[in-house]
């Protein structure tokens, strides 16, 4: 089988991973399309270990260690997800901006551009009453 | 013998660092009135006695010099006579890299005859200042001051290397300021000192250079060194004439001599002090000190034959038309030490300082009497006295010796000393000669006439003393019926005898020959100045004599507006350029620092504007950023 195959295969893949992550508004389908885009990582690998014979099948070891790592990245991620949820009821990427740069003095982020209201960030730092 | 050189110089010294840690030890919390008063006790006796054992040592010193080995040719000056010793040690040299400093003292009689002058002076005013400063609570550091003020003094008299003469010259200018200052509640006074402080330092910078030159290229500070050493003459005239702005400074010679009126908003024993014994004696002494170099570069001498001369013509005019007493002792300062500068010029170092010696001794005098007419009057100006030779008679007679002394009559000590110098302007050679030789005769006349003015304006006519209600800050006068405390009555006393006889050493022990057809001459030209006044005033004993200068007499009042033509020309640019440059500071300097911080935050703005929250934005950037990347990568490739 050609090399080409594969590689078509998890460009494919690869692309709509990252469609995925730049389009999809809900946190869990932002993470299964990270989850898409390791996995074409990952058929990219084996393919090329086969194709090039690697003796030490290096791609392949390394395939194994992205599977270790994009499981537990996936269990983190989950459980972020899991922790914004109950805190904001939401898991709309559109809507967590707690990180936006907002004016020091007011603790208020700019405006959200789709609803046009000013969004009340909770934060730690700034004020040390701990609003929430 | 050197370490007594080394005592005398000390001793006043620790004299004003205890006076400044000691008087008011132990440091209480509260001061009440006694407690100034012991401190002014304890500071008085801190004062005089260290004073009075150095001017003890000194006399030991020129007793010890004097059974020297005689050096005395038949053209050396009448000191090397006098006082044939030579003493000289080095503590230590100060290796610099280029020039050494040697940290060396020596005594000659040069020094000695101006140290005598010098401690006896500087004990006269300390022991005067007590009752003069009674009631001033400062008074422990004012005489600290005084005692450091001489130490310095006597450090330049004693100095064996320039650098040191230096740094006895600077502390001088430091004490000045600090002592004509002393009543600084009022802004005047303390502008004064500011003003003697600037203007003398305006001339050290140039005698600094001058100083530098002579010891580069001597290859050695050591004043014996410097005159010993072969010197072009190039380098001479330049190296003199830089020492010449410094002489000018200290000595208020023209044109730096605007100060010397102006100091003498300080308290009247300070303008003793300085007037006749330290300051404004250093600069003649420098010259004298190093008078082979100065020999050697005649158009330096030249200079100073017209400084003299327009300095001594110029300044006694201003002191016919003051009104302040003390201002007209004050121009009579400058116009006295143009007569020294003029004999400087005219090559004779030794008429110089006679006449240092006897103006020393009949300045101190006259101001110390001065100090006693305004303690009792409460007031400078002549306007206000007169009228006071029933109520202060030791002080007028002790005040008409000064005043004799200062026209030039017989048999005060001024008459010899001032004919010395003019027999010595007559008989020099040079182009300035005959220009000096007609001012010096001038203000001869003119000296008779301001003299016999402020004589008669102080103690003759009607009495116009107004009772002060209150006497206001810094005049420290309480009338109580007595002349003047006794304290004050001494100095006086004890100064009129060398003001009054100091004159007959010069032709005895000293050696310098009277001209008595000049003497003659001088003595008409104040006879004459003295009668027109005299005769003025009997005219209208209620008009001040000085109306006999007509139209001019503004123009003198204002010393020549000098003082303004300075401010004009010096003082208003240096403001307005001060202005330019704070202003090119606040605006250009950190408007630039500033501006450049705006201008980051601004452009951040622009940046903060991409970081809205939204994380998928980021990473579209990300991925845009890659695929350019990865696209340029390949098309390059």
């Amino acid at each position: 089988m050609h090399v080409v195959y594969p590689v078509v295969v998890s460009a494919l893949l690869f692309s709509i991973g990252v469609y995925g992550l730049l389009a999809r508004r809900n946190a869990i389908l932002v993470l299964m399309s990270v989850e898409l885009m390791l996995n074409a990582v990952n058929l990219n690998l084996v393919a090329f270990d086969v194709w090039l014979r690697d003796r030490l099948h290096g791609g392949q070891v390394l395939t194994l260690f992205v599977i270790v790592i994009a499981a537990a990245e996936v269990g983190l991620g989950l459980a972020i997800v899991l922790a914004v949820f109950r805190t904001r009821q939401t898991i709309d990427v559109d809507r967590l901006r707690a990180l936006a740069e907002r004016d020091p003095a007011t603790g208020v982020a700019e405006r959200d551009p789709a609803t046009g209201v000013a969004e009340r960030v909770p934060s730690g730092d700034d004020d040390g009453e701990g609003r929430s | 013998m050197i370490s007594v050189v080394a005592l005398i110089i000390v001793l006043p010294f620790a004299a004003a660092v205890l006076g400044l840690l000691g008087s008011r030890w132990p440091r209480g919390v509260s001061r009440t009135d006694r407690d100034d008063l012991a401190a002014g006790r304890r500071a008085a006796w801190f004062a005089i006695a260290p004073g009075a054992a150095s001017a003890a040592l000194t006399l030991w010193l020129a007793l010890d010099l004097s059974r020297g080995a005689g050096r005395s040719g038949p053209g050396a000056p009448f000191w090397t006579g006098l006082l044939p010793g030579h003493a000289e040690g080095t503590l230590t040299v100060v290796e610099t890299g280029s020039v050494p400093i040697s940290v060396s003292l020596r005594a000659d009689g040069l020094s000695v005859l101006a140290g005598i002058l010098v401690v006896v002076v500087a004990l006269a005013v300390q022991v005067y200042s007590v009752g003069y400063m009674r009631d001033d609570s400062r008074y422990p550091s004012y005489s600290a001051f005084i005692s450091l003020f001489t130490s310095a003094m006597l450090l330049v008299v004693y100095a064996g290397d320039l650098i040191v003469l230096y740094a006895g010259w600077e502390a001088m200018g430091l004490c000045s300021y600090l002592l004509i200052g002393h009543w600084w509640e009022d802004r005047a006074n303390s502008r004064a000192a500011v003003k003697a402080f600037l203007v003398t330092r305006l001339g050290d910078v140039g005698f600094l250079f001058g100083i530098f030159t002579l010891g580069v290229a001597a290859g050695s500070f050591r004043i014996d060194d410097v005159l010993r050493a072969d010197i072009p003459r190039g380098t001479l005239i330049i190296a003199t004439l830089l020492l010449l702005a410094g002489v000018a400074g200290k000595s208020a010679q023209v044109p730096l001599q605007t100060w010397l009126p102006d100091a003498m908003a300080g308290p009247t024993p300070i303008s003793a002090l300085i007037h006749a014994a330290t300051m404004v004696a250093a600069g003649i002494f420098l010259v004298v000190r190093l008078y082979p170099a100065f020999l050697a570069a005649q158009p330096t001498l030249d200079v100073l034959a017209v400084i003299a001369a327009i300095g001594m013509l110029g300044a006694a005019l201003a002191a016919l038309a003051q009104d302040d007493l003390k201002r007209v002792l004050a121009y009579s300062t400058i116009s006295q030490l143009a007569y020294m500068a003029g004999a400087l010029a005219a090559g004779s170092d030794g008429a110089a300082i006679f006449h240092l010696v006897t103006h020393g001794a009949f300045k101190a005098l006259l101001f110390l009497c001065a100090g006693v007419v305004i303690h009792h009057v409460g007031s400078n100006l002549m306007s206000h006295m007169g009228g006071l030779r029933a109520a202060l008679p030791v002080t007028f007679w002790s005040m008409t010796i000064g005043f004799a002394a200062l026209m030039g009559l017989p048999p005060a000590s001024g008459l010899f000393s001032k004919d010395a110098v003019i027999s010595a302007i007559e008989h020099a050679h040079g182009p300035a000669q005959p220009f000096l030789y007609a001012s010096a005769l001038l203000t001869v006349g003119v000296t008779g006439a301001y003299a016999t003015r402020a004589w008669l304006r102080t103690f003759f006519g009607p009495e116009r003393i107004e009772p002060l209600p209150e006497p206001p800050p810094g005049t420290a006068h309480v009338f109580d019926g007595r002349e003047a405390p006794r304290s004050m009555l001494w100095p006086v006393g004890v100064l009129a005898v060398p003001a009054l006889l100091l004159g007959f050493a010069g032709p005895g022990m000293a050696g310098v020959e009277t001209d008595w057809g000049a003497a003659a001459v001088s003595l008409v030209l104040a006879l004459l100045g003295a009668g027109i006044v005299y005769a003025l005033w009997r005219a209208a004993p209620e008009q001040d004599p000085a109306r006999l200068l007509g139209p001019f007499r503004g123009p003198c009042e204002r010393a020549f507006s000098v003082d303004a033509l300075y401010a004009a020309l010096v003082a208003r640019p240096v403001l307005r350029l001060a202005r330019g440059v704070v202003r090119t500071d606040a605006t250009v300097v950190d408007g630039a620092v500033r501006g450049s911080g705006r201008a980051t935050l601004g452009l951040s703005g622009l940046v903060r504007l991409i970081q809205n929250g939204n994380a998928q934005l980021y990473v579209t950037g990300v991925v845009a950023g890659l695929l350019i990347l990865s696209v340029a990568a390949v098309v390059l490739a």
